[in-house]
């Protein structure tokens, strides 16, 4: 059993796709080893990464494959040999099968004698197998951005490859990957290692040799290391904490290959700037660390998370290049803040004319314009309903929403849109409702994030991203297949999200009739946001996807009503009596839709004559009808279920005796129409035959 | 990753060429306290820097070039870049190329911003395999010792629309402070490149700045007087130009002469580029006469549109609806010049 190590060196690979491709790389030497017989039992298989290099180390690859028997099958035995003679055709199976024609044997199968040969297929050696197959897994490769480097361009991949190690123990494993020969020797860090190469005793010394090259090759060693780097850090400020960032944690484990952490410090005078915008420079700009005092208030400090390790002199100079960087940038953006508030955004409306929206649609001044009709029909609605909010306060803050992106702040930080605009409405003094809802226009900005608090926010987001949606729709910019370069569906998933955790009295119709759709446009908008809300029950929501047809397929439109359906069928289900009442749901959609294929007419039920048992269902259902359709009405949906869930005994005793397609047709019409009234009655808060049943 | 996108908005294609670049002159050092006085005057002057960067590269087998002598928005659209990548010739040149973004001029007011700074541009066609040591090299030659700083390559691509160009590569960050674009040129004109290139990108100003740690980009010593070691400020040699060239681009430029100029640049270079056309195009034409067809002034003509469409960008006189058709002309005009070049070097 032998260890086999493979490196593939790498200038820098972008952080975001780190991660991806060493889980790829690791599965496609995986699933090479098994297919072809040379994994061990008990292999171990561990991927490492760096900026610099992807690598796999499996421990329990077998020398070779093991030698196979095959078993051949030829031409019939009677064509084969004649009168004990081998023909030409045994001669030619014989050849072909690599075996001599003695060697030919009886084969009896159930279709008569063949002639057979016994193959010894001996197993291809590791090495021979690796240097042959595994060039193309490593070019195989999933990058979301390619390059070529090579002259005639043989080859894609994310950056240059520079070196690859390919060892089967200590021997090096012949193979070549983009024109580099594979060899044991790998390179350490860029500057703390230098150029000289780091030649591996063997595949299994690879993390420590690497080690001694002061590169951590395990990320997960990485992302611990910086951690508590970060935390000793932070604590030579007393009561001090960083704050916790995972992602940005991820890219700085995936931008080092030795990390250190230095703490920074910037004068005090900074902290009069927003915290959104002092983190979003440290954070998205420079990568830093924020770090907040015991009551959780921004401190003067931040974190930079070096891909070195400095003497004491190297650190100050480092540390002193950090905090210039991060001063200069504070400053721009205090330069920014103080020349925007020349022009105060009640004077930038004019100015968005020179803002596109979308070139063929027109400019942010056109989409204000079409957001202030929405929203006044969205209020409209909201104020009929009797909730209250400041409609003055809302119309002035869709009039200025846009506006900051006349402004220098957000030139410069554009992901700071409608935040922005919210800091200046409040230092414009244009009051705290008008400034909260232009901050809050953009939230949620993904699924996890929270919705706007105020229902002048709530709407704001509503008029601004339905208008969107229409309007794209209208001009042939749906989003198709993977393909949303308007990020419609995130628009969609957070009108969905909106309405479902606010209070607002609104329904995906209303919202998407305030926005004016009218025609095909119209119906192609409401499909899209029905499937959203799909998505959003299911994905974001984890109700099981039975659950969601189900219920969708009574009602699509309310949507914290189809939460509510949604949760009281997820309890219910899994009831006895309610599987029984699906399972009876779904036979009488069978029914009624064989029927159908049939030409049987629906009858009377009343007229009709009807068994016992048939009468007992009706008498039943028609007693319970009135019951839980106040219940439904109350919105009292688990109750409503459970008095549903009590006709099983006379549905269950109904299908039992009673053959509902009988041969007389008034007998099948009146069973055809007292079903039919069931399904009808009961089908208001889901759609029971959806529900998978065991 | 940051793409040029962002600016997109902002003033076509001079101003598109690098995200990045566009806001080298804008971070930057701020006031120091330790140590200044020492480090400002043992590290290199701008001069100094300009020089040992030529001369790294030139011992490498660089080709030195002048700055082109015509307004451009970056190195990569001087036709010793945007030109030579194209086709199969190796090449290696390198140039200091002073660069013009009129909107981004503040009068000489701002510390970190100029309407002209300049990039020390180098063009490997094809990339060395230790194109990224060499670059490290080359930082160590202008007096920056790693083992003292941090270093990370960070992801960055690079496009040009209407170049018809792209890239991927990183900025380079020493310390936090972004000093070179790195970039593997993939297309240009619209065309694949084969083979490819390695552009680096170095932001002079930034790096003079950062060297010498200075507060402001005219507190840089341009040069020293080598008897008595008395500086001549980056200030004292730009000042006047960022303030008058401000003066111009957003208040004095005359927009119709602007738009006739323009006009008349484009009509040139459109029926420059017909001609081409047909004598690429046609299979009597001699070798001789192709490659006598004078289509490096032709890029020139698209060159001056560019910064015209630049100052009247500056000048506020580019509406909506006009930005993007203007756009289009001169991204008509630079990759007709592209693909007529390639024609041209293969006949």
């Amino acid at each position: 059993m032998s260890d086999f190590l493979l490196e593939i060196g790498l200038e820098e690979v972008p952080a975001r796709m780190i991660a991806g491709a060493e889980a790829e790389l690791g599965r496609r030497v995986k699933e090479l080893l098994t297919r072809e017989r040379l994994l061990a039992a008990e292999a171990k298989v561990t991927t490492y990464s760096t900026p610099r290099r992807l690598a796999v180390l499996v421990e329990g690859v077998l020398a070779a494959q093991a030698d196979a028997e095959e078993q051949l099958t030829g031409p019939s035995w009677k064509v084969a040999f004649k009168d004990g003679a081998a023909t030409a055709a045994a001669e030619a199976f014989a050849k072909k099968a690599g075996v001599p024609v003695s060697a030919l044997e009886k084969v009896t199968t159930a279709k008569g004698e063949y002639a057979g040969a016994t193959v010894k297929r001996q197993g291809v050696s590791a090495t021979q197998l690796l240097a042959g197959e595994l060039p193309k897994e490593v070019l195989g490769l999933y990058w979301a951005k390619n390059m070529y480097w090579r002259a005639g361009k043989p080859e894609r991949f994310v950056r240059p490859v520079r070196w690859v190690v390919a060892m089967l123990d200590a021997a090096v494993v012949p193979l070549e990957i983009a024109g580099i020969a594979a060899g044991n020797a790998s390179r350490g860090h860029r500057v703390l290692h230098g150029g000289a190469p780091v030649s591996l005793a063997s595949a299994r010394s690879y993390q420590e040799a690497l080690r001694t090259a002061k590169v951590i090759v395990d990320v997960a060693e990485r992302r611990h290391s910086i951690r508590k780097a970060l935390d000793k850090a932070t604590r030579t400020v007393v009561g001090a904490r960083w704050r916790e960032d995972e992602p940005l944690v991820e890219t700085v484990v995936h931008l080092t290959e030795w990390p250190s952490v230095i703490l920074g410090d910037f004068d005090r005078e900074y902290l009069t700037l927003p915290e959104e915008v002092l983190v979003t420079v440290m954070r998205d700009h420079q990568k830093y660390f924020a770090v907040e005092d015991a009551h959780s208030k921004l401190a003067p400090h931040f974190l930079a998370v070096l891909n070195t390790e400095a003497d004491a002199d190297g650190e100050a100079i480092i540390r002193h290049g950090n905090q210039k960087v991060l001063v200069a940038r504070f400053k721009d953006a205090r330069f920014f803040w103080d020349f925007d508030q020349k022009t105060p955004l009640t004077e930038r409306v004019e100015s968005l004319k020179q803002v596109t929206f979308q070139k063929q649609l027109g400019s942010y001044h056109w989409k204000t314009e079409q957001n202030l009709g929405v929203t006044r029909a969205l209020a409209a609605a909201v104020k009929n309903a009797g909730l209250a909010f400041d409609e003055t306060a809302l119309l002035k803050a869709v009039e200025l929403a846009k506006t900051d992106l006349t402004t220098e702040l957000v030139k410069e930080f554009t992901e700071l849109q409608g935040i922005v605009g919210g800091l200046y409405a409040r230092a414009q003094h244009l009051g705290e409702r008008v400034a909260l809802a232009i901050y809050e226009q953009y939230t949620p900005a993904s699924t996890e994030d929270n919705i706007p608090v105020s229902v002048e926010g709530q709407l704001l987001g509503l008029a601004d991203r339905i208008q969107t949606i229409v309007a794209m729709f209208g001009i042939g910019n749906a989003p198709t297949g993977s393909k949303d370069p308007f990020a419609l569906r995130r628009a969609a998933n957070a009108i969905v999200k909106i309405l479902a955790e606010s209070e607002l009295p609104l329904t995906l119709d209303s919202v998407l009739d305030g926005s004016g759709a009218d025609g095909a446009n119209k119906e192609q908008v409401a499909a899209f946001l029905r499937e959203r809300l799909h998505f959003y029950l299911k994905d974001m929501r984890s109700f099981p996807y039975d659950v969601v047809n189900a219920v969708l397929a009574a009602g699509a439109n309310d949507v914290r009503d189809a939460i509510a359906r949604a949760e009281a069928l997820t309890a219910a289900r899994k009831s006895a009596d309610f599987e029984a009442i699906s399972a009876a749901f779904k036979r009488i959609k069978n029914i009624l839709r064989q029927a159908g294929e049939k030409g049987f007419a629906v009858g009377e039920a009343q007229g009709g004559k009807l068994t016992p048992e048939a009468q007992q269902l009706a008498d039943a259902a028609a007693a319970l009808a009135p019951k839980v359709a106040a219940l439904r009405e109350k919105r009292a949906y688990g109750e409503a279920l459970a008095e549903i869930a009590t006709l099983r005994p006379v549905v269950d005793a109904f299908f039992d005796k009673v053959m509902v397609l009988d041969p007389d047709p008034q007998v099948r019409g009146a069973h055809l129409s007292l079903i039919d009234g069931v399904l009808r009655s009961f089908s208001g808060i889901a759609d029971f035959s959806e529900i998978v049943t065991a | 990753m940051r793409i040029s996108i962002k600016l997109l908005g902002k003033s076509d294609t001079a101003l598109l060429i690098k995200s990045v670049l566009s806001s080298i002159e804008r971070e930057f050092p701020v006031p120091t306290t330790e140590s200044t006085a020492a480090l400002q005057s043992s590290a290199l002057t701008f001069q100094e820097l300009l020089f040992r960067l030529q001369s790294f590269w030139a011992d490498r087998g660089c080709v030195l070039q002048q700055p082109y002598d015509v307004e451009v928005g970056a190195g990569t659209m001087a036709p010793e870049t945007f030109l030579r990548v194209l086709g199969p010739k190796p090449y290696r040149v390198g140039y200091a190329q002073p660069s013009r973004r009129p909107a981004d001029g503040r009068y000489g007011e701002n510390p970190n911003r100029l309407f002209k700074h300049t990039q020390f541009q180098l063009i490997l066609k094809p990339p060395p395999v230790n194109v990224q040591e060499l670059y490290l090299q080359s930082l160590e030659a202008i007096g920056i010792d790693l083992s003292r700083h941090d270093l990370k390559f960070e992801e960055d691509n690079w496009e040009w629309p209407a170049g018809g160009a792209w890239g991927v590569g990183w900025q380079v960050m020493l310390d936090g402070l972004e000093i070179t674009q790195f970039t593997y040129f993939q297309q240009c004109g619209g065309m694949d490149l084969d083979p490819i290139c390695a552009e680096l990108t170095y932001g002079l100003e930034r790096i003079a700045a950062f060297l010498q740690d200075v507060d402001s980009i005219y507190e840089i010593v341009w040069a020293r007087d080598p008897e008595t070691g008395a500086p001549v400020t980056y200030g004292e040699v730009r000042l006047a130009e960022e303030l008058q060239f401000s003066v111009y681009n957003f208040e004095e430029a005359d927009v119709a002469k602007l738009w006739e100029h323009f006009n008349l640049f484009e009509a040139e270079a459109k029926e420059l580029l017909g001609k081409a056309d047909g004598l690429f195009a046609s299979e009597t034409a001699s070798a001789g006469e192709k490659q006598r067809f004078p289509l490096l002034a032709t890029y020139e003509l698209a060159l001056k549109c560019s910064n015209l469409f630049n100052v009247l960008d500056a000048r506020g006189a580019i509406s909506v609806t006009e930005r993007v058709g203007v756009i289009g002309r001169i991204r008509a005009l630079a990759v007709g010049v592209a693909r007529a070049y390639a024609a041209q070097q293969a006949a």
